[in-house]
């Protein structure tokens, strides 16, 4: 008989308890399903989900079970074509009411859900859908700032009639401006100071005249660089909103790079035509003189003003001349003015100048935003604004608001609630024209193989099981069944880590997975070798367990942790595939320790440990 | 069952020359195959276009080439690929071209051939990608190596750690010499298995000197030489059971988990043999002819000592 501390076994036992829980959603595997968002982002109701699921019934389609997840209704069906047949009959029986996505959901029980339980989300290679990889051009983003810059300045310079010779950009990071004189070139730092302080300006005296350089800091550089990144990100994220696919993923990777993986999307060239789409804005002068809903009954608006539609519905009628346009948008954030959620926007000097006179004339009036956006669409796609060929361009007031005071460069609009203001900020950021994006990676994995790899990998994955749990039981005789019990304890979890971690499981993860089986094995080897040699050696039973364990401890912990380093580098440098492994490693390792050294030694415990007279081990 | 009914007692130090004359071999013959054959690398390193497409019946690949021709791909390889209404389509990318929208081009032409066509799997790399990955390959490996060579000094001493960085670099490179014997397509999940071949290697590497150092510690007669042996003897069924657990797992990978994880089961199957080759014939061998003596695996008294000596 060995002692071993009971709270070492309830802990096992509370540990694989919890685990069994947390990984059982992953027992049911998931269905075709349909995801629905309404076109008006409004969040379902019992009235809506009632209207869908009788269109279905209408249609003879069988829903096997419907959810909400967020503003979303999930429903689930028992096979492809079911999920492709009531697609059409919701876009047929409901035309433009929602956003339909195809998607998977799993098979779990609705109180599954209902406690919070998860399955491990699965990565495109095992659902299907596709991967861009874009590359902002910073470089652009820059070079594009020193045109605004050299714009500004001539503006500048002339506003104060300061006879220049010519406005260059300069090198990566510097405007320079050619003076005749020496005073011209004292004026014109002057001027530059004036208008903005914390500039680097560098001046020097040549013949006659001179040259003022104005240089970027590193830090000003860097900042328009995240910001052009930033404004990509935001670009594509309200397009990839578009597509209505479930669970998107648009991130930043690296200095200049950006990532969109859309699931359940198995067209790149159908993604690439909405993701490619431009936009911008314009701010525009509401005609209030004359009645929205009367022009767009009769159809035609008055002289000198064009009607629009509003976001939120509802026509309103705006002033042909635009006062300033996305190309003049240097900056847009949201925050708080007095206490009210305000947008800031920030202009160039060519449309602060514009501004400055519309404001000064129409204090009181009302000022809008229009949003325009350029996409290419295939024949027959709708096109909610003016189609020219295969481009259609859609136009939408996102903002009225009341002109308060006299602005130029910077202003702020208000009237709005808070969390309007961050998203118009960031459609304003979004909608001025972008850094250029080009596309460096992309990857598409259809439905069909997702589906195959899949199977295909759970399918090595059990057979690697069972291979090895045979060899174990018949090299271990009864301990080797103690070590399947552990490895099978091993993926449990692994799978509740997983779940609980909400890490995406990828075909190189399962691969990951089927090697740290095979590696789990080893601390049981580890173990039970040096159990053999104790006894060997002319050891008692109950002594050589405890010495197997206590012995073989530095060698798994030390073989273990060289592992966990090679592993964590490679999450560390790797992307896709060999991140996806690298995880499934990590965690595969931290769980066989648990495993191998609590869990087998508890049960071993349990069962040989309390036997008072134990003659042999079945090793 | 037992690998060996008896105590095994295997003289592999005093061999260390024919060890060392092997490994020098395979070394010699992988680099000079990876240096003048080439790896046969895939996509993901050398960029450009790949499309896998399952036809609704059979194809007549010359009709695919010629749809693809007709949009001015006419350097696209077309192959079937598993049966015959599969196909493979690859585009090396060309200098100044943009491979995207080449890709969007190349699925065009495909869909006019045949509108039912479906989509199994595309990818489209820039040629940049594939250089960084390698670099980053490359990083990563090196971080790794550095990391764990400055583990095993602190855990253990730094002759035993050159013996394993040794090692840890000797299995890679024959890896990559199978690669490029074979020509078997070098992807990127190949890349992440060698990257688990050398924590798999220095796995096995470990285990041995623990017991090296335990045998050390122990034994204070016997030469190092003697030792050492008596360490990979006792070590040796589980460095042989391990491997054999770890195969089973990556053959049942390699036929049943399909095209895709391929190159990774080829490179985990092969680096498994070259890493438990190398963890019992050369990492010790290194650390021997380092002059690994069993002071140099004591444990430290000399701290203590001085702590006492304080005022």
């Amino acid at each position: 008989m060995h002692s071993y501390p009971a709270w070492r076994i309830w802990l096992v036992a509370i540990v694989v308890l919890m685990a069994l829980v947390l990984a059982l959603p992953n027992v049911f595997g998931e269905a075709p399903a349909l995801q629905l968002s309404r076109d008006d982002r409004a969040a379902f109701n019992e009235q809506s989900q009632a209207g869908v699921t009788a269109v279905l019934s209408s249609k003879g389609i069988p829903v096997q079970a419907a959810h909400l997840e967020g503003d979303r209704l999930v429903l689930r069906f028992e096979s492809v074509e079911q999920q492709i047949a009531a697609r059409e009959a919701i876009q047929q029986g409901a035309p433009g009411e929602y956003l339909v996505a195809l998607s998977q959901s799993s098979r779990m029980p609705g109180w599954m859900r209902a406690v919070g339980l998860k399955p491990m989300s699965l990565g495109l290679d095992l659902r299907g859908g596709v991967y861009f990889l874009y590359e902002v051009d910073v470089a652009g983003a820059v070079k594009q700032l020193l045109a605004t810059m050299e714009r500004d300045y001539r503006t500048l310079l002339r506003n104060e009639r300061i006879p220049f010779a010519g406005i260059q950009a300069e090198g990566a990071d510097a405007v320079r401006i050619s003076l005749r004189s020496f005073e011209d070139v004292d004026r014109a730092v002057a001027a530059l100071r004036k208008q903005d302080s914390t500039l680097t300006i560098d001046s020097s005296r040549e013949g006659e005249g001179g040259t003022v350089t104005v240089r970027l800091s590193p830090e000003q550089v860097k900042q328009r660089q995240d910001f052009a990144i930033q404004q990509n990100i935001t670009t594509l994220r309200n397009r990839v909103d578009e597509l209505g696919v479930t669970e998107p993923i648009v991130a930043r990777q690296g200095v200049d790079r950006i990532t969109v993986q859309l699931p359940g999307v198995d067209d790149p060239n159908e993604a690439l035509r909405v993701l490619g789409a431009t936009a911008t804005l314009e701010f525009r002068l509401v005609d209030d003189q004359n009645d929205a809903l009367e022009a767009e009954r009769t159809g035609r608006a008055p002289l000198g003003s064009r009607l629009y539609q509003r976001r939120e519905g509802g026509p309103v009628l705006l002033k042909r001349e635009i006062i300033a346009s996305g190309e003049q948008l240097v900056d847009a954030s949201s925050g708080f003015s007095e206490g009210q959620p305000a947008v800031f926007v920030k202009l160039d000097a060519r449309g602060a100048a514009e501004m400055l006179d519309t404001t000064r004339e129409n204090l009181g009036r009302p000022m809008a935003v229009v949003f325009i956006e350029k996409k290419r669409i295939n024949e027959g796609d709708p096109c909610k604004g003016v189609r020219s060929g295969s481009e259609c361009t859609e136009e939408e007031v996102i903002s009225v608001a009341t002109i308060r005071g006299v602005f130029s460069s910077n202003f702020q609009i208000t009237g709005v609630m808070a969390g309007e203001a961050r998203e118009l900020a960031l459609l304003l950021r979004a909608g001025s024209l972008a850094a250029p994006l080009y596309i460096v990676e992309q990857r598409t994995v259809g439905p069909s193989l997702g589906q195959d790899n899949v199977e295909r990998g759970f399918q090595a994955l059990m057979i690697g099981l069972l291979g090895m749990f045979i060899f174990l039981a018949i090299y271990y005789r009864r301990f080797g069944l103690i070590a399947c019990v552990v490895l099978f304890m091993n993926m449990v979890l692994l799978t509740a880590l997983m779940s609980l971690l909400q890490a995406t499981l990828s075909l190189p993860g399962i691969a990951g997975i089927v090697l740290t089986v095979g590696m789990a094995a080893d601390a049981n080897v580890l173990i039970y070798e040096r159990i053999r040699e104790e006894l060997r050696n002319g050891m008692s039973p109950h002594a050589a367990i405890n010495a197997g364990f206590d012995k073989a401890f530095s060698a798994i912990a030390d073989s273990n942790i060289t592992t966990l380093i090679a592993g964590i580098v490679l999450f560390t440098f790797g992307t896709g595939p060999v991140r996806g492994f690298a995880v499934t490693l990590c965690l595969g390792i931290l769980t066989s320790l648990f495993s191998a050294i609590l869990g087998s030694r508890a049960l071993i415990h349990l069962i040989w440990g309390r036997q008072r007279k134990l003659e042999a081990l079945p090793i | 069952m037992e690998f060996f009914k008896k105590r095994t007692n295997f003289r592999f130090m005093p061999l260390r020359k024919r060890w060392y004359a092997i490994s020098a071999a395979l070394l010699l013959a992988s680099v000079l195959l990876i240096a003048f054959r080439g790896l046969n690398l895939g996509i993901d390193f050398t960029g450009g276009v790949m499309l896998e497409l399952s036809f609704p019946q059979e194809v007549d690949l010359d009709k695919v080439r010629g749809a693809l021709a007709s949009q001015g791909h006419e350097d696209a390889t077309v192959q079937s690929f598993g049966t015959a209404r599969e196909v493979l389509v690859r585009l090396l990318p060309k200098e100044g071209e943009d491979t995207a929208a080449v890709g969007q081009g190349v699925l065009e032409a495909v869909r006019s051939y045949d509108p039912a066509v479906q989509l199994r799997r595309t990818e489209v790399v820039g040629a940049q990608i594939g250089e960084e990955l390698a670099e980053q390959g490359a990083l990563a490996a090196l971080f790794a190596f550095l990391l764990i060579l400055a583990y095993v000094a602190v855990r253990f001493q730094w002759k035993l750690a050159i013996g394993s960085i040794v090692a840890a670099l000797h299995d890679p490179i024959l890896v990559l010499g199978f690669f490029a014997a074979t020509q078997i397509t070098f992807d990127l999940a190949s890349l992440a298995a060698i990257l688990a071949v050398v924590g798999y290697s220095l796995n096995d590497t470990v285990v041995v000197f623990d017991r090296i150092r335990e045998r050390f510690v122990m034994t204070r007669k016997g030469s190092p030489i003697e030792i050492i042996d008596l360490a990979i003897n006792d070590t040796l069924s589980r460095t042989l059971m391990t491997s054999v657990t770890t195969l089973i797992a990556v053959v049942s990978l390699l036929v049943f988990a399909g095209d895709t994880l391929a190159g990774f089961a080829i490179a985990l199957f092969v680096g498994v043999l070259v890493g438990t080759y190398s963890s019992i014939f050369v990492a010790s061998s290194i650390a021997l002819d380092l002059k690994l003596t069993a002071r140099d695996l004591m444990p430290v008294q000399r701290e203590k000592d001085a702590i006492d000596d304080m005022p």
